[in-house]
């Protein structure tokens, strides 16, 4: 465990030396729980209340009974945008796990640390758990962010109860965490086969384009975001993840990482 | 200390090191010495159970490679071909890292002990990136001693490095040879492995030769004695030459170069000769082959 908490201290030693990462992890939580909050702000008022045009069924179909159609509107555009917050533990682990492996090649410490009597396994939980933590915490901290300032602007009521329901609670707290599992380790998976930081982190981002896929879909009305879906998703993170965190161990052969340095 | 039988290792069909087998003393320093690419960084890495080897075995310190790993890493200390430091940390919490990867019992008495020794200490809260090449590679010889092993592998130790960055890495083996540490020294530099070495190992993918420096020298070239002449010339020489224990005589300028064997034995018998063909000597010494001539006559040769 020792060992782990000293990879772990080291990594955030040097990631956090690196603007670029420090910048990623403030600057996008903040980016994404200050968005939806304007657009709730800038949708808020009178006018909302008043609405009553007809809206497509699809978004109906995700609106509380309780709530008038301006709120719904509201509801469906900033559950929208949450779906975008969710990139959050994604995309900071990219940031931090891509450079973790091929950045310790092209500075040549991997070989001493692998001469160490750390294994495998230690090794690979402290640079998850170093990359794991941060994203968690972001998105956490940013959701928080988001939770008060939407009960401040709304007042409370249905759109708040709405936006802060089971579902996106479990789309928060647990599928970001496993999203942020995926997110590292097919990092790491990548980081290990490269031998350019720039390539890893490209490569990496790739983990997003499913997200992307989500949101996209969303708006395109090809399905609309519920409970149910959040739980499946939850779901086949979890079986992704457990297949990602066996391959990032299988494919980080010490070996083939020393001797394929170019 | 060290011992390999049959050791081999093959990259898809190139061959890295072939059959090697060797065994080096507890408390010896070990010159392992060939030319780029012989395999000898290869060589480090199985026996630092960095790498496997394809077939064959050795033991570490008493442990077997590729059965007792983690035992090997926890034993011996390795410096590796590049200092490769965290550049951005402070040359304190670099050490500090490795420390507590390797279980040591007071990470920050060892780091201090080894900082001060190092003289690094005064610069210890700066950024390993600040530092020369030679203050690298001292706090990367730091790190290779934090646990106190008692095998230390150097890989091109003063590799770059300016010559006093060198000799104060020189003087920093001969310590660690005087606390009885074994030390396998990969290196180019031959001087540097005629003076710290106590045995040689020439190195192409198989082992050519293993020896001490001046037995090497011995065996290669025998010995060379030089007789300052006033006046040389080639009949002197061929009377030389005649003697049976010479294995080589000629005149460069006044000097009058023999190669034997044993000159401790001989040379009274070739300053009578000399003196009977009517040679005048002004003085004789002794002509040391560099470790060098040895080097390039094996790889040369291999």
């Amino acid at each position: 465990m020792n060992k782990i908490k000293t990879i772990v201290r080291k990594e955030w030693a040097e990631v956090f030396k690196n603007r670029m990462v420090l910048f990623t992890v403030i600057f996008l939580p903040l980016f994404l729980s200050v968005l939806p909050l304007i657009i709730l702000y800038s949708m808020g008022g009178s006018s909302v209340n008043s609405a009553s045009a007809e809206l497509p069924a699809q978004i109906q179909q995700i609106c509380k009974s309780n709530m008038t159609a301006g709120q719904c509107m509201q509801y469906y555009i900033v559950s929208t945008f949450l779906i975008m917050f969710m990139l959050i533990p994604l995309f900071i682990p990219v940031n931090i796990a891509a450079y973790s492996i091929v950045g310790e090649k092209t500075t040549h410490s991997l070989e001493p640390l692998l001469a160490t009597p750390i294994s495998t396994g230690e090794l690979l939980a402290g640079k998850n758990l170093a990359s794991v933590i941060p994203a968690i915490i972001a998105t956490w901290v940013g959701f928080g962010i988001f939770a008060v300032g939407s009960l401040i602007i709304t007042g409370g009521g249905a759109l708040a109860s709405a936006l802060l329901d089971p579902m996106w609670l479990t789309a928060i707290f647990l599928a970001g965490p496993l999203m942020a599992i995926l997110s590292v380790n097919f990092s790491i998976m990548v980081s290990s086969r490269v031998n350019d930081p720039r390539v890893a982190e490209q490569l990496s981002a790739v983990v997003i384009l499913p997200l992307l896929a989500v949101f996209f879909g969303q708006i395109a009305g090809l399905f609309i975001l519920n409970s149910t879906l959040i739980l499946i998703m939850c779901l086949i993170l979890l079986l992704v993840d457990v297949l990602v965190i066996y391959l990032a161990i299988r494919l980080f052969q010490r070996e083939t990482i020393l001797t394929r340095w170019k | 200390m060290i011992k390999t039988e049959n050791l081999s290792k093959k990259f898809n069909t190139t061959l890295a090191v072939d059959n090697l087998n060797l065994e080096v003393q507890e408390g010896e320093v070990f010159g392992f010495l060939g030319p780029n690419g012989a395999g000898k960084t290869t060589t480090v890495r199985i026996l630092t159970s960095l790498i496997g080897p394809t077939s064959g075995t050795a033991v570490v310190n008493g442990f077997r490679i590729g059965e007792q790993d983690t035992n090997i890493r926890r034993s011996v200390g390795i410096l590796t071909e590049t200092p490769g430091m965290y550049d951005n940390l402070s040359a304190e919490f670099n050490l500090e890292i490795y420390a507590n990867l390797y279980e040591v019992k007071d990470p920050k008495g060892q780091v201090e002990k080894y900082l001060r020794m190092l003289g690094l200490w005064d610069r210890r809260q700066d950024a390993a990136g600040t530092f020369s090449k030679g203050m690298k590679q001292k706090l990367a010889i730091a790190r290779a001693l934090l646990h106190e092993p008692r095998i230390l592998f150097l890989d091109e130790p003063t590799a770059a490095l300016d010559p006093e960055a060198s000799h104060l890495v020189h003087d920093f083996i001969g310590e660690l040879r005087k606390e009885g540490r074994t030390i396998f020294l990969c290196t180019h530099n031959l001087d540097e492995a005629d003076r710290l070495c106590d045995r040689v190992g020439v190195f192409k993918t198989h082992l050519l030769v293993v020896n001490t420096p001046a037995n090497l020298r011995s065996q290669l070239f025998g010995r060379r004695v030089v007789f300052h002449l006033v006046n040389s010339t080639e009949s002197i020489a061929s009377a030389i030459r005649a003697l049976p224990f010479v294995r080589e005589a000629k005149v460069i300028d006044n000097k009058l170069l023999v190669n034997l064997d044993d000159p401790e034995t001989h040379n009274p018998e070739i300053i009578r000769v000399l003196v009977g063909a009517g040679a005048e000597i002004q003085f004789v010494g002794e002509l040391r082959h560099s470790l060098e001539d040895v080097y390039l006559q094996l790889v040369k040769n291999a």
